[in-house]
């Protein structure tokens, strides 16, 4: 079998390609930085994959393009960075609301306000706990390399129209920016009308379809609530994180994304000292791999969460551990580019306390 | 016993049910206008319906179309993301005042600007109806509304937007009409106005838009009669009725 050919590129660069080879056919956009490339690639790569770009007036705009396009069943995304999410989040609780599968691409920056265009994960409340209005969840995958910003994006959609529901990349200026290299692949026997038995194609031969969030009736809302919580319990399936030498470590490394996979070396050079340290990654932040930790706990493990942020996933990490463990943090505070060698001291400080 | 005699008819798109809209209010109208549109041009089976926030959120009660709701202002984005999804299909907005020319004055203007090949309905009735009469975009200077208590002032709050003057003005624009239906003439103006913006995007011209001047006689505290009557007095002169674009005609006004 030949090696199979391998492309050089960023990592905003694999998620639009990604979304190309999982089918997807309108994308709509809004420049901000770090996730230019997205728009500008898409600009011409999906028209020339028959689909449709639209630079929207604004983040606003563009999600509500989103809700409007995915609604009639077609593949569907739109890509920016926190605060461009912060506007789309009113379009995603209608989204969520009335179940409507679309892809929402975050290539994170450094917050609050206009804050930095350097990396950060900064948005993890944003994107795991809801971020707009009512009871929601959104899917939510981070990436840790490119290749796999590549191939969750691919899973994206596939999770968006098999739960009816937004799906979030969240990744960071580190992901997006980098460059690595990428075995592009394209998923095959896919529905090309997924779409049928709900999306809006004008009401021919059979009763109208309503895609709505209002329910006014008597118990209509606590109905629909309930439908929703059903639905984000069964995506509790999809679960997914990276498990890195956790068998006989003696102090877990909790860490997402870019800042998983650095952490990742700190903890190969760790180990090269005998230090036993292992790794979590969590790959879906939503359904978050509470089980897995609270599994490590038991086995009188400790843990250590290490984010690009000033502590936002250590309270689910905390969370699922609470019965029998707690959990240290060391924040890499948001704007600055982090090394491997720069976690050596927290992680040898949480293993020796 | 009085006998009940059928003397006309109404589209079958228009569904059999008891409005929720208040004595005189002219959604109903405008409703069965669209209606009586997409029946006579036989666009209902391939018609996506965007509604808005506002009296209107229920027009999928009323209209037997495939639908869906959008925030508020945001239909013009929602019914662009549909287009491009299904360019096949006819799609169009339905929008009141509060909706189309406040929060949502940036979709519109884009929307139009880019040339979207779909329609808006308009309703203009100068409050926020739903919310209880609030001062709109389009009340009129000297209007008294729960937030404009001694009527709008100028010096505060800025006049009246005339939104179909300014839709009119921007480049992707194909058709855009000022109508008003508080008289049996207006009607059937206002009935041919809405026929030619969905017969325009069937033709793939750009964007249509009807603007329809509406009475709201329980937030303006006139009975229906009164209100009709404020419409031809003091809507009309500040809000003139005619076609502003209209990219087929020979000489626009």
């Amino acid at each position: 079998m030949s090696q199979p050919d391998r492309i050089f590129i960023k990592g905003n660069e694999a998620i639009a390609r990604g979304a190309l080879a999982a089918g997807a056919k309108c994308f709509f956009g809004y420049p901000i930085t770090p996730q230019n490339d997205i728009p500008e690639f898409m600009s011409q790569a999906i028209v020339d994959a028959g689909g449709q770009f639209v630079q929207a007036e604004s983040e606003v705009a563009a999600a509500n393009m989103l809700l409007g396009a995915a609604a009639c069943g077609i593949r569907s995304l739109t890509s920016s960075s926190s605060p461009g999410i912060s506007l789309k989040q009113e379009a995603l609780s209608y989204m969520a609301g009335s179940e409507v599968p679309g892809v929402i691409v975050n290539v994170s920056r450094g917050g609050p306000g206009l804050g930095d265009i350097g990396p950060s994960q900064a948005d993890y409340f944003q994107s795991v706990k809801g971020g707009g209005h009512g009871d929601y969840k959104l899917l939510v995958l981070a990436p840790g390399t490119v290749q796999e910003a590549y191939d969750l994006t691919i899973k994206a959609f596939d999770l968006a129209f098999k739960y009816r529901n937004p799906v979030m990349i969240l990744a960071d200026a580190i992901i997006g920016q980098m460059k690595e290299p990428v075995v592009p692949w394209t998923p095959e026997h896919r529905d090309p009308n997924e779409g049928r038995t709900w999306g809006l194609v004008g009401a021919k031969d059979r009763a109208p379809r309503l895609v709505k969030s209002l329910f006014l009736e008597d118990g209509a809302l606590a109905g629909q609530n309930l439908k929703l919580q059903a639905k984000y319990k069964r995506m509790q399936s999809e679960v997914d994180q990276e498990l890195f030498l956790t068998d006989d470590a003696e102090l877990i490394v909790v860490a997402f994304g870019s800042i998983g996979r650095i952490v990742k070396s700190t903890v190969r050079k760790l180990r090269a000292q005998g230090k036993k340290v292992g790794l979590v990654r969590p790959i879906t932040l939503f359904p978050f791999p509470a089980d897995v930790l609270l599994g490590l706990a038991k086995q009188g493990k400790r843990f250590i969460t290490i984010e690009h942020n000033m502590g936002q996933m250590v309270e689910d990490v905390r969370l699922a551990i609470r019965t029998v463990a707690d959990s240290d943090f060391y924040a890499q505070l948001p704007g600055t580019l982090p090394t491997p060698d720069d976690f050596e001291e927290p992680i040898l400080k949480a293993l020796e306390g | 016993m009085t006998q009940e005699l059928r003397v006309t008819n109404y589209p079958q798109v228009l569904t059999d049910r008891p409005t929720h809209y208040c004595p005189g209010c002219h959604h109903g109208t405008a409703h069965r206008l669209v209606a009586e549109a997409l029946t006579d041009l036989g666009l209902v089976e391939n018609t996506i319906l965007v509604g808005s926030i506002g009296c209107s959120v229920f027009i999928y009660n009323y209209l037997s179309l495939d639908a869906i709701e959008s925030p508020h202002g945001r239909a013009p984005a929602v019914a662009t993301g549909i287009k491009r999804a299904r360019p096949d299909k006819i799609v169009f907005t339905y929008q009141g005042d509060g909706d189309l020319a406040s929060i949502g004055m940036a979709e519109i203007m884009h929307c139009a600007n880019r040339g979207e090949n779909i329609t808006t309905i308009f309703v203009n009735n100068t409050v926020y109806g739903m919310t209880g009469g609030q001062m709109a975009p389009t009340t009129l200077v000297g209007q008294k509304t729960t937030t404009s208590p001694s009527g709008r002032s100028q010096e505060d709050t800025g006049s009246a937007i005339r939104m179909t003057e300014i839709i009119a003005s921007l480049g992707g624009v194909a058709y855009a009409e000022r109508v008003a239906v508080n008289t049996i003439k207006n009607i059937k103006k206002a009935q041919k106005a809405v026929r030619k913006a969905f017969e325009y995007q069937v033709k793939g011209l750009g964007f249509s838009f009807v603007e329809v001047l509406a009475t709201c006689p329980t937030n303006w505290h006139m009975t229906p009669l009164a209100a009709n009557k404020r419409i031809e007095t003091e809507m009309i002169p500040y809000f003139p009725l005619g076609t502003y674009k209209d990219v087929l005609a020979k000489e626009e006004k």
